[in-house]
């Protein structure tokens, strides 16, 4: 008969727990490693930058030591960026997440005919690369382009309106383009969200004599509101880092009227006389935005 | 219902309808407001062609969309069966704060990462290019929470017949998790693909590093804009993702719901 051998009676080094626990922090290290030396690290770096002036190696600590966190608010160009990133967000994400909502409850109706083709052409957007729709957009609203043929043509204009040249009408085209690109996102989350909602619930509620604005009101909304917070935060999130659009579709024009801070700073970091340290203190306001807002979201979903 | 419906979807895929009908016709047709195909499609591809260097373009696009995809899929589904599978309270304690990271805006790393990437001489790089995305939170998430619903049992059994732990990873988790791995490669793929700001400050110096995004946004560069190739180069950068698109529309679909449940 074989004698098990004295090291199995012994305790080993690594107990079998152990030895399990040691390997999943194996499989999960590189990728934590990656997070914090390229994101967490370089969010510190960034503010160290934000405080010195110069560059490459004659940086030094600028003098006062917040002087570039100053100089924001002395800065017009930079207060133009803000409150135009701001107003492409308080205008368009609402009206976003309600196109969504509504487009997502009629696709989910089970009564629905051809709901895959209607599906399939308001996810398309989604596919298509940021830069792409923002050419296609910015040749749709050229002066000579589509958009305006067909506002000729059916006697709006009599010649034609110059969309990307004027203000307001240029930054309504970029809110227009975000429109047409995100709706399908927010409607793809939705459905999935509203699939998961218990059918019978609408049976229940339609026999009790609730029509379909109260089952949207009543039901519908009370039970997708994670993720209508998660997509609150996340178009937030993307419209204050809003970068492709100002740079593609309008280039910041006229003026500096439609640029977005992403490409504001963009342009002071790498463009004409490279500033990499105001930059930085530009881009730490950023990351102070999209902190504050999403905790205001968490705090106002929390309540619900 | 229908009316809403129609409505949205024309409006949905009329500017793609519209794309694809420029890209065969003259500039001078685009600004009569063409809504048909026309015939130049050959001559808007030779210019194309013949102004960029769109073969080069293409060539680096599918390369780093490609290289970024599959690392990064590996590192974060390891991470996220990691997470789970081993799970423990230290290990959701760091979970939550590398979720952190995804409250952090890129334009708000995106210089000093331009600083790490050009000290360690990676400008103009495929590594440079994939540093910044390679482990996503985004990503850890989607892998962990589908961890969630894998049956413990083949894991168990795995390690009774002797396999190590990495053979059980590739042999039975990745086997067994197609479609998240269906989805996150659809969703990484999609955004290395379009990616347009970390390339266009990565590979700045470099022309024959430019990507699909970088060369389509050199095509409005110049004073005269040809519209006919500008199309054209819009949809040719396209294609790529709507066919995966509509190949793999219910991973899409499927990867993105699996994230917020």
């Amino acid at each position: 008969m074989h004698i098990p051998n004295s090291h199995a009676t012994r305790k080993p080094f690594l107990s079998l727990e152990r030895k399990r626990s040691l390997s999943g922090w194996a499989f999960l290290s590189v990728a934590a490693c990656l997070i914090i030396w390229l994101n967490f690290y370089p969010m510190v770096r960034g503010f160290i930058i934000a405080l010195h002036t110069g560059a490459g190696a004659n940086m030094t600590l600028s003098n006062p030591i917040y002087r570039n966190f100053a100089r924001l608010f002395e800065d017009p160009q930079f207060r133009q960026t803000v409150s135009t990133t701001f107003l492409y967000l308080i205008v368009q994400v609402p009206i976003m997440l309600v196109l969504a909502l509504i487009l997502a409850s009629m696709l989910n109706q089970p009564s629905l005919k051809g709901k895959a083709i209607f599906r399939t052409a308001i996810f398309l957007p989604c596919a298509v690369g940021l830069v792409a729709y923002a050419l296609i957009f910015r040749q749709m609203f050229a002066h000579d382009g589509l958009i305006n043929s067909v506002l000729i043509g059916i006697g709006v204009f009599e010649t034609g309106h110059n969309w990307l040249n004027s203000v307001w009408s240029a930054r309504l085209v970029i809110i227009i383009g975000l429109l047409w690109r995100w709706t399908g996102f927010a409607t793809v989350l939705y459905l999935a969200g509203l699939q998961n909602i218990d059918r019978s619930i609408y049976e229940a509620a339609k026999i009790d004599g609730a029509g379909i604005f109260q089952q949207f009101w009543k039901i519908t909304i009370p039970l997708l509101s994670p993720i209508i917070l998660l997509t609150a935060i996340m178009s937030t999130n993307g419209t204050l880092q809003l970068f492709d659009e100002s740079m593609n579709l309008t280039g910041g024009r006229p003026g500096m009227s439609t640029m977005t801070m992403s490409h504001y700073i963009y342009q002071t970091a790498f463009v004409h006389s490279p500033n990499l340290s105001y930059a930085s203190a530009m881009s730490f306001a950023i990351f102070i935005f999209v902190a504050v807002l999403a905790l205001i979201q968490i705090k106002v979903g929390d309540k619900r | 219902m229908y009316a809403f419906l129609s409505v949205a979807s024309f409006l949905s895929v009329f500017p793609l309808y519209w794309t694809v009908v420029s890209a065969t016709n003259s500039s001078s047709d685009i600004i009569k407001g063409s809504l048909l195909a026309g015939t130049h499609l050959f001559q808007n591809f030779y210019h194309l062609l013949e102004l960029y260097n769109l073969s080069t373009a293409l060539m680096n696009s599918t390369l780093n969309a490609v290289v970024l995809t599959v690392a990064s899929v590996i590192i974060c589904a390891m991470a996220g069966y990691g997470f789970e599978a081993f799970h423990s309270k230290a290990k959701d304690k760091l979970m939550s704060i590398l979720l952190l990271s995804m409250m952090i805006p890129f334009a708000a790393v995106m210089i000093p990462l331009f600083q790490l990437t050009a000290n360690m001489g990676l400008l103009n790089t495929t590594i440079g290019f994939i540093l910044p995305s390679l482990s996503t939170a985004f990503l850890i998430l989607l892998f962990r929470q589908s961890t969630r619903s894998f049956p413990y049992e083949m894991i168990d059994s795995a390690r009774i017949d002797g396999l190590n732990e990495i053979s059980i990873f590739f042999r039975i988790f990745m086997p067994t998790m197609k479609s998240t791995f269906a989805a996150a490669t659809v969703i990484t793929f999609m955004s290395a693909w379009n990616s347009y700001l970390w390339p266009s400050i990565v590979f700045r110096g470099d022309p024959s590093a430019f990507t699909m995004p970088m060369l389509i946004a050199r095509t409005i560069a110049g004073n005269v804009t040809d519209h006919g190739v500008v199309m054209l180069a819009a949809l040719i950068a396209t294609i790529p993702t709507i066919i995966i698109f509509f190949f793999l529309q219910k991973y899409f679909v499927e990867g993105i719901a699996g994230s917020i449940k």
